[in-house]
């Protein structure tokens, strides 16, 4: 005999996602920096960003203006569509 | 057997997928393996129970209460009612527990950051008007403990429906570094047995005889403890002292409060004259120091205000930040403070949420 009971999750599909492939080099590529929003995250994208560019990398800079809410849908679609890649910055 | 006829013949109305099990498997521990607990053993969610359950709201199973952070899942009447079910509430629960619901979901709770947080919060609910005395709720000895069913199953159930309707677990969204046992449920009754005191769903707004619940983003408690204060400006300026160590001693204007006070503690303040809005004010006022004493860097201690902020008086709260609320048994002069989540850096950045309790 088979018993059943409810399901209590939103029921969304089960099938994992793959994870992109990371790019086998960033030569060429654009990255984004991405500030969350937390206190002396700019200092950290600053030198993160200093770094990236002594070894001649293209970076763009991004961020939402504060940690305690999500970013925007229009805000992520902009990184999608400006560089290659994202390096989200958390700091304390 | 009136549930078990009426499973049978109206199951069908439920639109939740079925979980299958087989006869020799513990319901209770195929709730584990499907990750639907919170790590205590949860009540199955059988057809019986959660058509049981639906009974206490008026409203539709097939009602959207919306979308939970932090993946969006849709919340109908019919989920809340089968993680209220897994929680262990009894129907007459569910009102409340459906405002909560409503309340977490305004945006200026922000409930995806406090799932998020590597802080230690969570939404901690306080309950006021007739509905908390009708469902046995607790505002007395060890309120904010175990062992009344109401307050443990009430908040349980709120924090199990961000977790398998919003899919926020602990290790995957969840990012607390620490947690607390609030995580669990915080969750009590506002002791309203003094026609005098402004119970905290007026303060913010509600008629009185309204029943309400008020949603806040924290953690605790933590203990305050005076038994030697006896004027009301001398309890204030001792609770001041707690009130400046949350989080850190230096740490100013990121956080609010609420400071849970009992009845012995209240009892100064009542032999004074003090209402809450003086309490809160003069809690507030008490708060604020010079800035060089709490600087970084001052006392060789790294955590502190900017350098610049030095000749300031620095208040530790935003002016709105400290909420009371009445609650105890009535012996001990102890009293407590719930942190909130070390996110207000601007005073309007999160906000506690009141809503009313309809049927």
């Amino acid at each position: 005999m088979t018993n059943w009971m409810r399901d209590p999750t939103a029921e969304t599909s089960a099938v994992k996602r793959p994870r992109r492939a990371p790019p086998k080099s960033l030569e060429g590529k654009t990255i984004g920096l991405f500030d969350i929003g937390k206190t002396r995250t700019p200092e950290f994208l600053d030198q993160v960003e200093k770094r990236f560019h002594e070894k001649g990398l293209k970076t763009k800079r991004f961020g939402k203006p504060t940690n305690a809410k999500v970013a925007t849908p229009e805000n992520l679609q902009k990184v999608a569509s400006e560089v290659d890649l994202v390096l989200i910055g958390l700091s304390d | 057997m009136a549930e078990r006829l009426e499973a049978k013949h109206k199951g069908g109305t439920l639109v939740s997928r079925k979980i299958e099990y087989g006869e020799a498997s513990d319901p209770v521990e195929v709730c584990f393996e499907r990750g639907w607990s919170d790590g205590l053993p949860v009540t199955p969610p059988t057809d019986e129970r959660v058509l049981a359950m639906l009974k206490g709201t008026r409203r539709r199973a097939d009602e959207v209460i919306g979308k939970i952070p932090p993946y969006l899942g849709t919340c109908t009447v019919e989920k809340a009612a089968i993680n209220a079910v897994l929680a262990g509430c009894k129907p007459e629960y569910m009102p409340v527990l459906l405002a909560a619901l409503e309340a977490a979901l305004e945006p200026v709770f922000t409930l995806h950051g406090v799932l998020a947080t590597t802080y230690f919060s969570s939404p901690i609910i306080i309950v006021n008007g007739p509905i908390a005395r009708a469902i046995g709720m607790n505002s007395g000895i060890n309120a904010l403990g175990q062992g009344n069913r109401a307050n443990a199953t009430i908040g349980r159930a709120l924090n199990l429906i961000v977790q398998n309707v919003g899919g926020g677990r602990p290790g995957e969204a969840d990012r607390s570094t620490l947690g607390a046992p609030s995580k669990f449920t915080l969750c009590f009754a506002e002791d309203e047995s003094d026609p005098e005191w402004e119970p905290l769903s007026v303060a913010r707004g509600l008629p009185r005889g309204a029943s309400a619940v008020t949603l806040f983003q924290g953690h605790g408690p933590e203990a305050i403890v005076d038994q030697k204060s006896r004027t009301a400006e001398g309890l204030t300026r001792s609770f001041a002292l707690s009130l400046n160590k949350m989080g850190h001693t230096n740490l100013v204007q990121s956080a609010r409060a609420i400071v849970v006070l009992s009845p012995e503690h209240y009892a100064i303040y009542r032999e004074a004259g003090w209402d809450r809005k003086r309490i809160e004010r003069a809690l507030y006022e008490a708060t604020i120091r010079p800035g060089r004493e709490i600087v970084a860097g001052a006392g060789g201690v790294g955590e502190g205000v900017p350098a610049n902020r030095a000749d300031e008086m620095i208040p530790k709260f935003h002016d709105d930040g400290l909420m009371v609320v009445r609650a105890g048994g009535p012996a001990g002069l102890f009293s407590a403070i719930l942190p909130g989540w070390l996110a207000g850096r601007h005073k309007l950045e999160l906000q506690p949420v009141t809503k009313e309790v309809k049927t």
